[in-house]
């Protein structure tokens, strides 16, 4: 067999390895590590192209879809979810813990109180669908500046009431997504109360981020300064159980 | 004739490309089968979300076809979201090579004599003999807007289309969505154009393997005589002096 022959098998041999070693790149441990810093080198890029505030579009009313879609939790039935449901969720608390000085605990009226924002915005699923609707509620830094974060604060936790196969959903972000004008703890969609499919009664708007960093049936945030000791340490129900990414700007 | 054999050859910049790039769109078309099968709707506009919007139900595409080989959409986007980064960067680096070493001036923009149509037909009805040989210049007529169409149009459309389906761009290049016309028609135009280079990747493999693979290859892996011999069959009996 001539050099050339050889380069040649060579080459068409390790197209075929390549398809056969995918699967086993993606289980040895160098392999998970690159997967997992992925998500942040996509998280520099976009930050280093992007002004720090920079919003997702805001839409006009007409541009709003005719129904907004629910997946994930759309009906929650555990630890007394319905009960709140049928009295028009007259008790639910919301709490800001963690790293603050002043925790507190809101009920929906004092939280109505609070001044609000409205954004018409754009949906997307990380299974590939978009939807757009009108949102309104207090900014999340409102929060945060109430209960006083503190320094050492890094992450946001969305604390949840709904439970999957695995357990709690939870979700987190950094403070720069945390601070965003367009981050909003929203109680209305389309100017009517949040509907259960979509988060009732409280449910984290995260404009530049895919649906699942939008944690629904929002019992409270929590200021941490790091994501190790929150689930399974990676930030969130999916990144735990189903291995996506945590920064979801793609 | 040394000196067009010289001239002719692929510069370094094409060969590493070439091959870079063979390699993560590989896995970047498969990965991209996988995501599709997560919601395989496509919609034209911002928003679209059930089958009854849709203007296409595209269909499930089987394990074979996939990365990695079984459902599962947080694994394909870690590859799609891997591959993303060899295949934006290394098209960025291809064309400013190119620019810079006159390769695409030299051999890939085409002249206004070729875009005639008496230059057109000839060039068709000789590919269509099998005849290859094209003379003095790299490509022909047929090979520049292939290879120019490609790198001009198709690859470029998948970093923008790619990035205008990722919200976290939208908000720095909000423009993205305009020249799209909506985040859900940049992804209609995402899964179209990949197909558009899956056509192109068939007929450039059968013509590689038809024109002296093993020169061929040898000259897109390590530079050197790229011209292609043609297949036993071809009938060059038209007097061309090439
Ligand atoms: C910089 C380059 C690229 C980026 C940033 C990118 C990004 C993406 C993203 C974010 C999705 C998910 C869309 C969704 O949510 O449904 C996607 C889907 C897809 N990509 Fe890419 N991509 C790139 C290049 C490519 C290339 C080169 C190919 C193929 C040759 C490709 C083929 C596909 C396909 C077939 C899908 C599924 C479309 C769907 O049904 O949603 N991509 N890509
Ligand atoms: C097994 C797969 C492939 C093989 C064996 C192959 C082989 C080759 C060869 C031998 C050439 C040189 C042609 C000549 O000198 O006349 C070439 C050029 C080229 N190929 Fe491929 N190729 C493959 C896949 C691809 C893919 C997937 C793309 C992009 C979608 C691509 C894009 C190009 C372009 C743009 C050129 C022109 C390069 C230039 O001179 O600027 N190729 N290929």
């Amino acid at each position: 067999m001539s050099i050339l022959m050889k380069r040649r098998a060579v080459l068409l041999g390790s197209g075929a390895l390549m398809l056969g070693a995918c699967s086993k790149i993606q289980q040895s441990d160098a392999g998970r590590g690159l997967f997992e810093s992925v998500d942040d080198w996509h998280k520099g890029l976009q930050r280093f192209v992007r002004a720090r505030d920079a919003l997702a579009r805001e839409y006009a009313p007409e541009d709003i879809s005719p129904f907004f879609r629910g997946n994930g939790s759309t009906d929650p039935q555990n630890d007394g979810y319905p009960q709140h449901a049928a009295n028009g969720f007259a008790d639910w608390r919301f709490t800001v813990t963690g790293l603050v000085e002043r925790p507190l605990s809101l009920s929906l009226d004092q939280i109505m109180r609070l001044p609000q924002r409205t954004q018409i915005t754009r949906h997307d699923c990380v299974e590939g669908w978009s939807a757009i609707g009108q949102w309104t509620g207090p900014q999340l830094s409102t929060f945060l500046d109430l209960a006083r974060v503190r320094d050492s604060a890094n992450y946001i936790v969305f604390r949840c009431a709904d439970d999957y196969t695995q357990g709690r959903y939870y979700e987190s972000i950094d403070m720069i997504d945390a601070l965003h004008p367009q981050t909003i703890i929203a109680h209305r969609l389309n100017g009517e109360p949040l509907p259960i499919r979509n988060g009732a009664p409280l449910r984290a708007r995260v404009e530049r981020q895919l649906g699942y960093k939008h944690a629904k049936y929002l019992t409270g945030v929590e200021a941490v300064a790091s994501l190790d000791d929150i689930g399974l340490g990676k930030g969130g129900y999916w990144e735990d159980y189903g291995g996506y990414q945590w920064y979801a700007g793609m | 004739m040394t000196g067009d054999r010289e001239r002719n050859r692929h510069a370094a910049p094409t060969r590493i490309w070439h091959w870079i790039n063979l390699i993560a769109i590989v896995v970047l078309f498969m990965s991209g089968l996988n995501i599709s099968n997560a919601h395989p709707y496509l919609y034209w506009g911002e928003w679209g979300f059930a089958p009854e919007q849709a203007w296409l139900e595209v269909p499930r595409f089987p394990g074979w076809m996939t990365i990695p080989g079984f459902y599962s959409l947080a694994k394909a986007r870690d590859w799609h979201l891997l591959m993303a980064f060899p295949f934006a960067f290394g098209l960025l680096g291809m064309w400013i090579a190119m620019l810079w070493n006159g390769h695409f001036g030299r051999d890939l923009m085409t002249g206004k004599r070729e875009w005639r149509w008496q230059a057109i037909r000839k060039d068709i009805f000789q590919h269509l003999r099998f005849d290859f040989s094209h003379g003095e210049s790299k490509y022909n007529f047929l090979q520049k807007l292939a290879y120019g169409l490609v790198l001009g149009v198709l690859l470029p459309g998948m970093v923008l289309t790619g990035m205008a389906i990722s919200p976290g761009m939208d908000a720095a290049f909000p423009w993205l969505l305009d020249i799209f016309g909506g985040r859900q028609s940049a992804r209609s135009i995402h899964f179209l154009f990949a197909w558009g280079l899956f056509g192109f990747f068939v007929i450039h493999v059968a013509l590689v393997l038809l024109t002296g693979p093993i020169g061929h290859l040898r000259s897109m892996t390590l530079g050197g005589d790229h011209q292609p011999a043609n297949p036993p069959f071809a009938k060059t009996d038209t007097g061309d002096p090439a």
